[in-house]
């Protein structure tokens, strides 16, 4: 019984520290391949389009709702303690700080953390990325780096398009139904505001881009089995995107209030 | 010239090629026979750099692939092409991209004279005019000869075949094996096949190789394969049910 257990932990570590290890090497690759001539802007382009454009809809009906959510939440709240004013703040902090990067990276890890790997497996088990090789092309430069700078531009992009939605979702209930004024809302939400939440949380959603890419086309280039694989391939990359996004969002947040405060 | 010396490799304790040793003169066109999983594929991929050897060497045009260099890797496999068993062929592009891809990303041709070029490998494997369609509306012989017409669209020195007949019916076999036949006599290009097809085997083949438990055991022209009395040859090449190859699984039986 003890013996299975340690047996069961040993290779759970074991594949644990392979993805790690798997995963550093395909970000080394990525990294040189990207600053490696030729650049191909035209599979950037696509990406972007992708990852970025094609996200919009989901990420402005997300943000809304959630600046909706929250300025009902605090709104409930504030009203009891005489403190409305307070509200556009609060929101603006909560949602430039943390929502609107931790919630888009959900999204995108969602929408192209599962698709990469959907695309990438099937390409992996039908042998068209070995096909790539023998064409003398190397598949890192020709898959992972178009999606990774692509992601790695696109979120931070879309984090400032959910900010911006977000707040407009707040505005909309506070001017509207708890009848705070215009100017007042947004003289509020800017005296909150500093350059550090802005540029803190579009850093973290360029993290998150890169996290994304790489963590999918990883999971994508190590499908076995076919079509099985395929799925597992899809569940595992959404399961330790977000994972990962969440730890380096603790990471990101404790490095810049705490550590360098 | 390629030359494969004393090549091993294991798969999770299964050892695929037992210092398998094999020699194809530049020109020549080599067939390797052997039974399905018996490490024909896997032998192809060491060939072109896609796997690494545990031990022994394999040494295209005097280079030793598991050696080179990316940039030497890269001017090697410009000259060397794989038609691969199920195509391959890229979903996300039509035919036209999937044919003209190598000249697309490593020449710098103008766009008309890669045109020109597509046409031409479609139209030698009997499929010109369906540049514009993609791979999913195509069946699966079709898929096999675009990727036919894939490899030799670079004009390649080296083609690594594998299993280029299977699937298809016997009428577009019979052009392909007729294609290959002639990539030989014209342009002296060198190809290693692999098949199970016996028949397409005598067609193209000058000289035979039978791959079993991971080593080549006969290699000879086709009349000297065909007249062997070595018993596991001779079981595969007449797809006899009874004799040594199937020996092993009947005693488990």
């Amino acid at each position: 019984m003890f013996t299975l257990f340690f047996m069961d932990l040993g290779r759970k570590i074991l594949s644990f520290m392979y993805f790690f290890g798997g995963l550093a090497s395909l970000t080394a690759q990525t990294v040189y391949q990207t600053f490696k001539p030729p650049y191909k802007y035209g599979h950037i382009v696509e990406q972007c389009r992708k990852a970025g454009y094609d996200s919009l809809p989901i990420v402005s009906v997300v943000a809304l709702f959630i600046g909706f959510i929250f300025a009902l939440q605090f709104g409930y709240f504030m009203q009891r303690i005489g403190s409305e004013m307070y509200i556009a703040s609060l929101v603006a902090l909560a949602i430039v700080r943390e929502l609107g990067p931790v919630v888009t990276a959900l999204i995108v890890a969602g929408r192209v953390g599962a698709a990469n790997p959907a695309e990438l497996g099937s390409m992996q088990v039908t042998e068209q990325i070995d096909a790539l090789e023998t064409l003398a092309t190397n598949p890192v430069k020709y898959l992972v780096v178009p999606r990774f700078v692509a992601l790695s531009i696109m979120l931070p992009l879309l984090t400032l398009y959910a900010n911006i939605i977000g707040i407009l979702g707040s505005y909309l209930i506070c001017v509207v139904k708890l009848g705070t004024t215009s100017s007042m809302y947004m003289n509020m939400t800017f005296s909150a505001l500093f350059y550090k939440d802005l540029f803190t949380g579009l850093f973290k959603a360029w993290i998150f881009g890169m996290v994304i890419a790489l963590v999918s086309c990883y999971e994508g280039f190590n499908v076995q089995g076919g079509a099985v694989g395929v799925g597992k391939a899809t569940m595992r990359s959404v399961v330790f995107s977000f994972l990962m996004i969440i730890a380096a969002d603790c990471f990101i947040t404790a490095l810049f209030y705490f550590i360098f405060p | 010239m390629i030359q494969i010396q004393r090549l091993s490799k294991e798969f999770n304790n299964n050892l695929v090629l037992n210092e398998l040793s094999l020699n194809v003169q530049t020109g020549q066109t080599c067939v390797i026979i052997g039974r399905s999983g018996c490490g024909k594929s896997v032998l192809l991929k060491h060939i072109v750099g896609l796997l690494r050897p545990d031990s022994g060497k394999v040494l295209v045009q005097g280079k030793e692939v598991a050696s080179l260099k990316e940039l030497e890797l890269v001017a090697l496999r410009a000259k060397i092409s794989m038609v691969f068993q199920g195509g391959a062929l890229f979903d996300s592009m039509d035919i036209t991209k999937n044919v003209g891809f190598g000249l697309l990303e490593h020449t710098r041709m103008s766009q008309k004279e890669i045109l020109e070029r597509v046409e031409e490998s479609l139209s030698l494997v009997g499929l010109g005019g369906i540049g514009n369609l993609m791979p999913s509306e195509l069946s699966g012989g079709m898929k096999k000869r675009v990727a036919l017409a894939r490899a030799i669209c670079i004009k390649p020195e080296i083609i690594l075949y594998d299993e280029p007949t299977t699937g298809v019916d016997p009428i577009s076999g019979d052009s392909i094996n007729e294609l290959i036949r002639s990539l030989h006599d014209k342009l002296q290009v060198t190809s290693l096949v692999v098949t199970h097809d016996m028949k397409s085997a005598y067609h193209i083949a000058d000289k035979i190789a039978m791959m079993y438990k991971g080593k080549i055991i006969l290699e000879g022209t086709p009349e000297q394969i065909r007249e062997t009395t070595d018993p596991v040859v001779h079981q595969f090449i007449n797809g006899l049910s009874k004799g040594p190859i199937t020996e092993v699984v009947d005693t488990f039986k």
